[in-house]
Formats: structure tokens, sequence, C-alpha cells
């Protein structure tokens, strides 16, 4: 057992007595409350806000363009750029959600199509966002880089069904991703 | 150490007829011609093998299991050998390593495992099969029970060195109506080509191509539609031979296995049922020597999907009147009403079809249960078929010897219970696990003359149909049971999966009814929990079954009497070794 | 009409009905107040928290105006129609201040039927009493929490008094001889509430708090008595509307402004007074279960305390319980030490004169605005200091307060002692 000493502070007799200090304390929270209510809380410019306090008051003024480039919002299933549902339904996120929120069908390509060597595409593939809780896991696990955390944050369902995302929703939500993949590039 | 009085460790092995083998710095005896692959496993040091099959012949083509060796050196003429303290001679280490499936172990032999030659063989063992490999995992039924991912990660590199062109041969080849090849995830081990040969006796598949163009085919004009072919998939080593049944449905690490038995036939070949979230995926056999080897037929391991079919019944049906339509009840009522009706029936107008399909326990409440109401017109359903001559028998049901055992009953009554009811003399009717219109011969319209039609199923037939009463029973995967096969081997059922909807286990709902039925509760096993209580009872009263419980019967079954029949396949590996 | 006057007439001259219908009286608006604080002290307490961590706190629950349309209004929008009705332009200033005000959404009230809807939510609430409690004593607890707090504001003094034609009125509603005694036991009592809403949930945390809150609310007790010693020694009385009166006469306790106060003898006693107000604010805070003591449901450690268990109602019961021993608490330091309803500046004397019915409108309304002041207080400082450590509470009490109580009561006596 290693021992750390921890150096702690002398108090004056001043500080002991609790009352000065209390007294200064009072102060500062008084200060914070007359700066927001003057509109001129400190960091109100970072947070962008503009009501009482540093707030930004929500339904009116959005986040929208303020998101830092790492937010991690809502996962979604992306396309490479040929259109190619770049998802195999390996389900290794399925495997590895903690909140256990994904669920996949797996399904087969067409033969005929034109990434038929693929050969595995999901059927169906679901995510309960009242299970989600945007630890980026599955984004992590995928070897096809096909799952992505996208910046959407607002989600608000009215029941559990609308919760829960199916495949046309998180494609619709990813979009095309750029950069090809040719992993499964049959010509090549 | 005086080891030249006291018998040297070789003389004391070679009593017994074994070896000394010394591994990885431990010294082990084996019996003499084991293979040293099998040695090694035998004591918990794994040796990695692709080719090598326990069952099948030894080709040493994939250098998988490649071990360093070493033997006592050799004696110059006229020289004694020296032993150490312990009785050993020197070992002396070849400098190249040996293929451990091929060899067999030899007196003073030493092996070695964790050196660097092994690890380096291994390494570039795998490297090479790797070159043209696909690398598709992500697509791959067989990722998760691979043994070359799971190599790799044991003992592989993480890259590799080859940046030329992998060469491309075919992907998703149907070779026949139930397996898919892949011939670039091949590693060429040859078990498939093997197995077809040895095991079914069909010369179907071979190698065609030469050196990295080298793949499995089917020769011209042939294709893979053995009974017996879904087994090449469960030995392929790696996802080349793949099953068009499982293809896609599910991940293999996302399903649970259960160890039970097949019921499709008296063999109750041995095998596993792999479920998830009350779905049922697949089967495959389970090794077991005395039964089926380490195979089973393809018709009986595809004929689960009835299992999770819409046709399954979830809830006590009622019919209420006499034409009216059978209603959802729920179970506490119905039973009561049955149990009701149970004891007003006229026991000698009353007759019990019972089917060999239901385990001991159930069998033995069903008796409990007729001998309580006092019916003696009881049998149960004979269904045979066309052997093949290798793990299919001509019984149909799996359970025909414990019900011959328990009830006493082999089908040879069913005659006089048809004519029962088409005369009029039978008015009620139990069924249970049956549909009556179909082996038994009975048909609808005779059973509609019944006063009271009480069925016991788990799926919807035209007896169910024509049931006054259906109380939903379950299938072989989701309850507990031992049957006895056709040789007289008493097996287990394990439950894979709960219950269906409300349905409730075949056993449960008879320990209802005996319960419902009152009388005399010594005579009842109405008051054991569990099948396994049940088996104990009926070891204290039928010889046949002394001294078995549940535990003693384990996974692998144990033979408790003689028929006299015998399990084709097994006769042949057996007087083949 | 006038046979109705002459019986109101008759009744009133009855002096046992006279006491009972302003007794009523008083007792309807005292309860409605402290009730109506109740709620005002939560919506406080939540803004003023938003307002000193940076946020604008609750400020959303309005009442919304399209709820009309569902209750049959077949108008969309009714501002529109109400401008066009009083002859606005649609797009001129007033208009545009209604819509920046949201006014054509919703009526705003600052957030204020925030405190309402919660109580109407916790009203809606799933009861859950819990099969493993001691069922008796678990409902018994809220009513115990509840109950004391309302009780002890019988002798409060709201206003002074008015002469009317059939007597006296005090503003009081028990005018007892014996008031801050009366106080602390009563409000002594909701420590059983605590105690038994612990025990009775028959769980390890919410026992754990019920043991705290018992510990907590008897030492603060005996310092608390304590340190009001000196004030009554000053006073002469146990009578809190006396108390006042004299303060309103010769300036509060705390600020002796005006008629003898301006005397260099009561501002020395000033001194042993701020100590005893310290101590009794604090003492205050520790009886009413308040951040920096609320160490019986600190969630912390205690997961909720001797709460735990509770859900609707009966939560809510907790919860308005503790708040409305704010409220009183906060009368109580306004009444000992802040001149209670008097206005000050020899006011109450001139307004009197005046008319005694607008001198009392006028104390009552005093009273409040220093009560809201004091409320205000006690939020400020939960929102600036942190929750104390048990030990550093049992010491504070039993190692600092007691012994300074005693020693004010020493110094004001050898004060006093001096000054006659």
């Amino acid at each position: 057992m290693a021992y750390i000493p921890v150096k702690r502070p002398k108090f004056s007799i001043l500080d002991r007595i609790y009352v000065v200090e209390l007294v200064r304390g009072l102060g500062i929270t008084l200060k914070h409350l007359v700066l927001s209510l003057l509109g001129k809380s400190r960091s109100k410019k970072d947070f962008n806000g503009a009501g009482i306090g540093a707030c930004m008051p929500f339904p009116e003024q959005r986040w929208d363009d303020h998101l830092p480039s790492y937010y991690r919002g809502a996962p979604a299933l992306v396309r490479g750029e040929d259109g190619r549902e770049r998802c195999v339904s390996c389900q290794l996120c399925e495997f590895i959600c903690p909140a256990r929120a994904i669920r996949v069908v797996p399904g087969s390509v067409a033969p005929g199509s034109s990434c038929s060597k693929q050969e595995k595409a999901p059927a169906e593939f679901e995510i309960d966002m009242l299970r989600c809780i945007y630890c980026g896991m599955c984004q992590e696990v995928c070897p096809e880089q096909a799952i992505f955390l996208s910046q959407q944050y607002l989600i608000t369902p009215t029941d559990r069904k609308q919760a829960v995302r199916n495949k046309e929703q998180l494609y619709r939500l990813g979009g095309i991703r750029k950069g090809l993949i040719h992993k499964w590039n049959q010509f090549k | 150490m005086s080891s030249q009085q006291e018998q040297l460790p070789k003389d004391a092995a070679a009593a017994e007829g074994k070896v000394n083998v010394q591994i990885n710095g431990k010294w082990y005896r084996f019996p003499k011609g084991t293979r040293i692959a099998d040695a090694c496993n035998s004591v918990g040091i794994h040796v990695p093998c692709f080719c090598y099959h326990p069952k099948l012949s030894v080709a040493g083509s994939c250098r998988m299991c490649l071990v360093e060796q070493g033997m006592p050196p050799r004696l110059a003429p006229g020289a004694t050998p020296t032993y150490n303290d312990d009785g050993y001679q020197t070992i002396q280490w070849m400098p190249r390593a040996v293929v451990a499936c091929a060899n067999t172990v030899a007196e003073n032999m030493g092996i070695r495992t964790d050196g660097t030659v092994c690890r380096e063989a291994r390494r570039a063992v795998l490297e090479f099969l790797l070159t043209n490999h696909p690398l598709d995992c992500p697509i791959c039924d067989q990722a998760g029970e691979c043994k070359l991912q799971e190599y790799t990660a044991d003992y592989g590199q993480p890259s590799h060195r080859f940046t030329e062109a992998k060469i491309k041969k075919g992907k998703n080849i149907s070779i026949g109506p139930r397996v898919n090849l892949d011939q670039e995830r091949c590693v060429l081990c040859r078990r498939c080509v093997r197995f077809m040969k040895e095991i079914v006796g069909e010369e179907i598949l071979g190698v065609v191509g030469r050196g990295g163009h080298n793949a499995i085919a089917c020769f011209p004009g042939k294709t893979l539609d053995s009974n017996y072919s879904m087994n090449v998939v469960d030995i392929c080593p790696v996802g080349a031979m793949t099953s068009k049944d499982f293809r896609f449905k599910m991940r293999v690490w996302f399903l649970k296995s259960t160890p039970t038995i097949d019921t499709n036939c008296g063999t109750g070949t041995n095998i596993f049922i792999w479920s998830r979230e009350q779905q049922i995926y697949r089967i495959t056999p389970r090794q077991n020597d005395a039964v089926n080897s380490c195979w089973m037929p393809d018709n009986h391991r595809l004929n689960y999907k009835y299992i999770n079919s819409e046709k399954r019944i979830l809830t006590p049906l009622v019919k209420t009147d006499v034409g009216a339509p059978q209603r959802p009840g729920a179970w506490e009522p119905t039973l009561r009403a049955v149990s009701e009706q149970l004891r007003r029936c006229n026991p000698k107008q009353t007759a019990i079809i019972v089917s060999a399909r239901l385990t001991n326990e159930e069998l033995y409440l069903a008796g409990n249960l007729a001998q309580l109401l006092g019916i003696s017109q009881l049998d149960i359903v004979p269904r045979s078929g066309e052997p093949d001559g290798m793990l299919i028998c001509a019984d149909r049901n799996p359970n025909t010897t414990g019900a011959k055992l328990i009830l006493d009953k082999d089908g040879r009554t069913l005659d006089d219970i048809r004519l029962g009811i088409k005369n009029g003399k039978i008015r009620h009717l139990i069924v249970i696990g049956e549909d009556v219109t179909a082996e038994a011969a009975i048909p609808e319209s005779h059973l509609s003359k019944l006063d009271y039609l009480l069925v016991i199923d788990h799926s919807e037939t035209a007896t169910t149909r024509a049931a006054d009463v259906v109380l939903p029973g379950v299938t072989f995967a989701e309850k507990y049971g031992t049957m006895v096969n056709i040789t007289g081997r008493l097996q287990r059922l394990n439950k894979a999966i709960e219950p269906l909807g409300a349905s409730r286990a075949d056993w449960d709902i008879l320990r209802s009814l005996l319960q419902g039925s009152g009388g005399d509760m010594s005579l009842l096993t109405a008051r054991a929990q569990s099948p396994m209580e049940i088996l104990d009872e009926i070891a204290a009263q039928f010889p046949a079954f002394k001294g078995v419980s549940w535990a003693a019967v384990g996974n692998s079954g144990i033979p408790i009497t003689e028929t006299g029949e015998t399990i084709p396949l097994i006769e042949r590996e057996q007087t083949k070794q | 009409m006038e046979n109705l006057l002459k019986w109101c007439t008759d009744v009133l001259s009855n002096p046992t009905w006279f006491y009972l219908l302003t007794t009523i009286a008083k007792l309807v608006v005292v309860f409605a107040v402290i009730l109506a604080f109740v709620v005002l002290s939560v919506w406080i307490e939540r803004r003023v928290a938003g307002w000193i961590q940076d946020r604008p706190g609750p400020n959303r629950a309005g009442l919304p105006l399209f709820l009309l349309q569902r209750f049959g209004s077949k108008e969309e929008q009714p501002l529109k129609n109400l401008l066009r009705f009083l002859g606005c332009p649609p797009d001129g200033v007033i208009a545009r201040l209604c819509r920046w005000l949201r006014f054509d959404r919703e009526i705003p009230t600052f957030g204020l039927v925030q405190p309402c809807l919660d109580g109407g939510k916790l009203f809606l609430k799933q009861e859950i009493t819990p099969s493993y409690v001691r069922k008796f004593y678990f409902i018994l607890a809220p009513m115990l929490v509840l109950g004391p707090p309302l009780v002890s504001a019988a002798v409060i003094p709201f206003a002074s008094w008015v002469q009317t034609p059939f007597g006296e009125i005090n503003m009081c509603i028990a005018n007892l001889n014996i008031g801050p005694l009366w106080i602390f036991a009563v409000s002594g009592l909701s420590v059983y509430g605590l105690t038994l809403a612990g025990w009775s949930s028959n769980s390890k945390y919410p026992f754990l708090g019920g043991l705290r809150a018992t510990a907590q609310l008897i030492s603060y007790e005996v310092a608390m008595g304590l340190s009001v010693i000196p004030l009554l020694m000053v006073f002469g009385t146990l009578n809190l509307q006396e108390i006042v009166h004299s303060q309103a006469e010769s300036g509060w306790t705390l600020l002796p402004l005006w008629g003898q106060g301006l005397s260099l003898q009561r501002w020395l006693l000033c001194i042993p007074m701020f100590i005893s107000f310290i101590m009794f604010a604090t003492c205050i805070f520790a009886e009413a279960n308040r951040t920096p003591f609320d160490m019986a449901e600190c969630e912390t450690d205690l997961v909720g305390g001797y709460h735990t268990e509770y859900s609707s109602m009966k939560f809510a019961s907790f919860f308005m319980g503790e708040y409305a021993a704010m409220v009183i608490g906060s009368a109580l330091v306004v009444t000992l030490f802040l001149g209670g309803w008097s206005i000050g500046f020899g006011a109450d004397a001139a307004l009197a004169s005046c008319s005694e019915w607008l001198a009392v409108a006028c104390q009552f309304v005093t009273f409040l605005i220093k009560l809201l002041a004091f409320i205000f207080f006690f939020v400020w400082v939960r929102w600036t200091l942190p929750r104390f450590r048990w030990d550093q509470v049992m010491k504070l009490c039993w190692l600092v307060f007691v012994e300074l109580a005693v020693l004010n009561i020493v110094l004001t006596a050898v004060i006093i002692y001096f000054i006659h």
C-alpha cells in the first residue's frame, strides 16, 4: 500500500468562523443571479445563449448550426458512393450493443444485382432509440464502415413504436458516405 | 536413485500396453498406436488440425498440426542405453516439425508444442492458407465457429505480406439441394471428400485444378444430393461448405446449443438444438459413438420448422356446444371442466390413444390416468418406414421401446379401438400427441360421432379440429424427459426453448389432469414436480429402469435393456476399428 | 334586508359568536396564505436556483391557448380576434409586442403554474405502497410532517389589531402568551413524521434517513431554544404579538433606528441579538431540513432518505411539509428579529391614527414582503452552500451552538444589568 500524503490547506481563524466565507459565497451566487437576470452571464457567447442565463432557449433556437464536428447523435446506416448498402448484416453491432437496441434480420442480395458479390445485406435493421445510449460501439465494431453516429439529436417519438427506426429511416438519415470500398467489387 | 534395481518406466508402461511420452516437458502414458494429436488433446494440450477428423482416414494435408518431435538417440552397435535418474533416456530433438495427425506415439518420444519451431511452423502454414482466402468473415455463416478464424487469432500473425492479387475461384456455388460451396474459403483439407467416400460410400466430391487453383468440386454430372450431405457442412472447418437452410439466418454466437436427441425415428440420434429467444435456427449432430457417431440424416436435421410454425396451438381450445366452433379458453377452468368430464365418462366406453413420441414420463402418467379412471383400452400408434441402412431405422417412433417397457403396449390393440369407434362402442376418446386420422387411420367422420374427444397436441391437425377440447402440448424441443431408443438405450431430452405461448409441457398437463381427477394420491405421481422426479418413480416401479436417475442418464444415455436391434452405421464403424 | 343586518349585528354582538367567526375568518386567510406561499416558495426555489446557476429555470409553463380549441372554441387564435376587436393594427407595435411575449400561443405565467402542474402530476401519479411496509405508520408519517407547521402558524401575528364596534380583533389566530414555546413544541412533533417514515418503510436507506432526522432535529431544538432566550430576556414577554408591537414602537431587534432604538444602550444590545439571530436562523435551517442540513434525505448517500419508498401524494405531503416548515420558520425569524408586521420608522402609529383597517392592511402586506425576502434568503443559502457532513452537523450543534447560546445568555444578562 502506498500512502499518498495529501496537503490540506491551513485555515485561518477567519475561515474557521465560517461566517465571513459564507457571506463571500452568498456574494458570488448573488453576482451570478444578477448577471443572468441582466442577460450578461459569463460564457453566454460560447453557448450561443439568448435568454436568461447562459442557456439557449431550445425550441426557438437550435443547436443545429453550432454542433461541434465530434458530436455523436443517433446512429444511422450509410450507403456507398455507388449506392451500395454498405451493411452486410454481420450482426456484430447487434452483438456489441450494450443496451441491446439493435435488431438485425439478415437477408441476401439478389444474385443478379450490381453488388451480388456481397451476397448478404440486411432484410431488416431496427434500432430502438429508447434503448440506444449513443455509445458509438456499433460504429467502432463495424467491419464494413456501414453504421455511423449522425449529428441528429432531436429524437421525440410520441409512442414506443415510433421510437424504433427501421432500415429505410436509418438509410435516409445516414445518406451517402464518400470514399469507395473495393472489398465487394466483383470486377476487381 | 537406484533405477537399475527397480522397474524402468518403459517396462512398467509396456506391461500395460502403453508407452511413455514426454509432452511439453511432462511425462504421460498412452496406449500404443495413439496418434500424437489425440495424445496431446487428451491431456489438454491443444493441437490445431484442419484435415484430421477422428472418424475419417488420415490425410495429413493441411500441415496445421505440426509439432516438434524427438526420440532417444540411436545406439551404436554394442552400446547399452543410458537412463537418467527418472529412468528415461535423453531425447534428441529433430530439426524439423512433423504432423501430429499421421504419426503415432512411441516409447520415450518427446513432443513440444510450445517451442519456436512449432510456433513458426503454425504461423507460416496459416500465412499460406490465408494468401488466397477472401476474408469475407462478415458474410460467412461459419464466422464464430470457424477453425481458420480461431487458429489465426491464436497462432497467426496480424497482417499478411502478400501484395499480389488473390486467385479468384467460385463463390456461392450450389453443389446440391442443401449445400452451398465457396471455393475461395476452402483450405483443401478434403474432409468432405473423405466423408462422402468413406462414410456415405458415394464418390461425389473431389479436388480439381493445380497449385493455387486447387478447388473442391463435384464430379461431372453428379450433385451432392445424398441424405447425409449436410454432414459435410458440420465437418468443414471453414465456411467453404454452408447449409442452404441456415444460410444468413443468424450468426452462431447468438445461438444457444442444447444437447438433446432427435425424435424422428427410433435411433434417437444425439443432437444439438441451436436456438435464440424462443426461435430454433438449426439442428446439428452431437457425437455419441454408441448411437450416431458424428452424423445425422438431412431430413431429420431439417425437420424442425414445425416447432415455430403458424400451426402451433398456443391456448387451450374448447368447443362449448355441439357444432359450435372451438374457442380459446383459460387453463384452469378448462382443466377443471376436463377433469370433471373424465370422471363422468363410463370407462368401458372410453379409450386412450397415446403417441410413442411421448417421453417415458408422459407415458407413465398416461398409464396412471387410465388406471385411475379404470380405462382398459389404451394403446400407441405404430409408425414405420423404410430403413436406409445407416442411421434411419424402420421404426419411426422414437420411444416404442419405452412404451413397451412402461405401458406394455405395442400398437396391436389399436385395431380394436378403431373398430370400437366405428361401431359406436367407444363414446369417449382421449388422444395424446397423435393425429389419429393419419397413421391410426381413424377417419374424421368417425371422430365426429364421438361424444367427447379430448386431444393433447402441439399443432393443429385433423384430430384437433374435431376435438371437443384441445390442450396445447409442446414439441420435443420444449420439454424435459427420457426416451428409450431401438437398441434399448435410455436417453435424455433437454428443453431448448420455453413452451411457446400458453402451451404447457405434456407431462405437466397430464399431471394436472391426474390431480384434477382426484383419487388415491399415493397411487399417483401427482406430487412429482418435474420429469426428473417422475423418472425416479419409474425407476422404483419398473425393473428395467432400476437404479436409473436423471443424472445417471447423462447427455450420452445408458443402455437399460436388450432388444437385439443394432444401428448399421455404428456396426460398420466398430468393425472398421 | 334590514332584518338580515340586524341578525348579523345580533350575532356579532354575542362575544362567543364574534370570537368564533373572526377566528374562522383568520384561519381561512392564514391557511390560504401559507399554502399559497408553499407553492410560491417552490417556484422561487426553482427560479432562483436557475438564475444562480446561469439558467432560466422553469419559465415555460403557461396557459396554452390551443387548449381552448379542444374545449370547443372555434377560434384558432383568440389574440388575433381580440386585437381586431380593440382596433389594433395586426402588424403594429402592440401586436408585435404581444407576439414577442408569446400571447398568441399561451398566456404567460413566467413558470408560476409549474408548481401547480407538478402538484397535479403528483396527484395523478400511481400510488405505490410497497408490500413490506408497516402500513398504518407508513400512511401516518406524511400527515405528521405536513400537520405541525400548519398548526404552529396559529401564534404568528400577521398584523396588529383593530377595534370594531363589537370588540377588538387581534390579527393573530391565537394570541397565546407562550408563542415561541408553542411553535417549538408543535414543530418538534414533525420529527415523529420523519422517524416513522424511515422506520415504517422497512428499508435501509429510509431507516438511516429517519435516524439522522431524529438525531438532528432533537439536537437543534436544544440549540434553538437556548439561542432565543436572550431575545426573550430583552422583551420580557413570550407573547409574539407584544414582541412585534414593542419592535414597532422602539425599533426592530436587528434594526433599532427609531424610538428608543436611537440610544447607545439599545445598539449595545444588538451584539447579542445578532449572535442570537445567526444561531436561530441556522437552527431554523436545520429544523426545516434544508440544505446544508438536509442530512435526512441526502441523495448522495441515502438515495432519497426517509421518503425513498413514498410516491404520489404521500411524497407530495412530505414535499409540502418541508416547504411549509420553511415558510413558518421564516415567519418566526421575521417576527422575532425583523419586526414582524411592523412597517417601521413610526409609520405604524401614524397609519393607525388615520385608519386602523388601512394600517392592518399595510402591515399584512409588509409582513408578506418580509416573509418573501426571508424565503429568498433561505433559497439563496441553499444554492450557495454544499451539504455538510453528518459529523460536522452534530459538532456544530453540540460543540458550538449550545455553548455559544449559553455565553450569549450571560452576555445579554450582563448588558441588561449595566443598562438598567
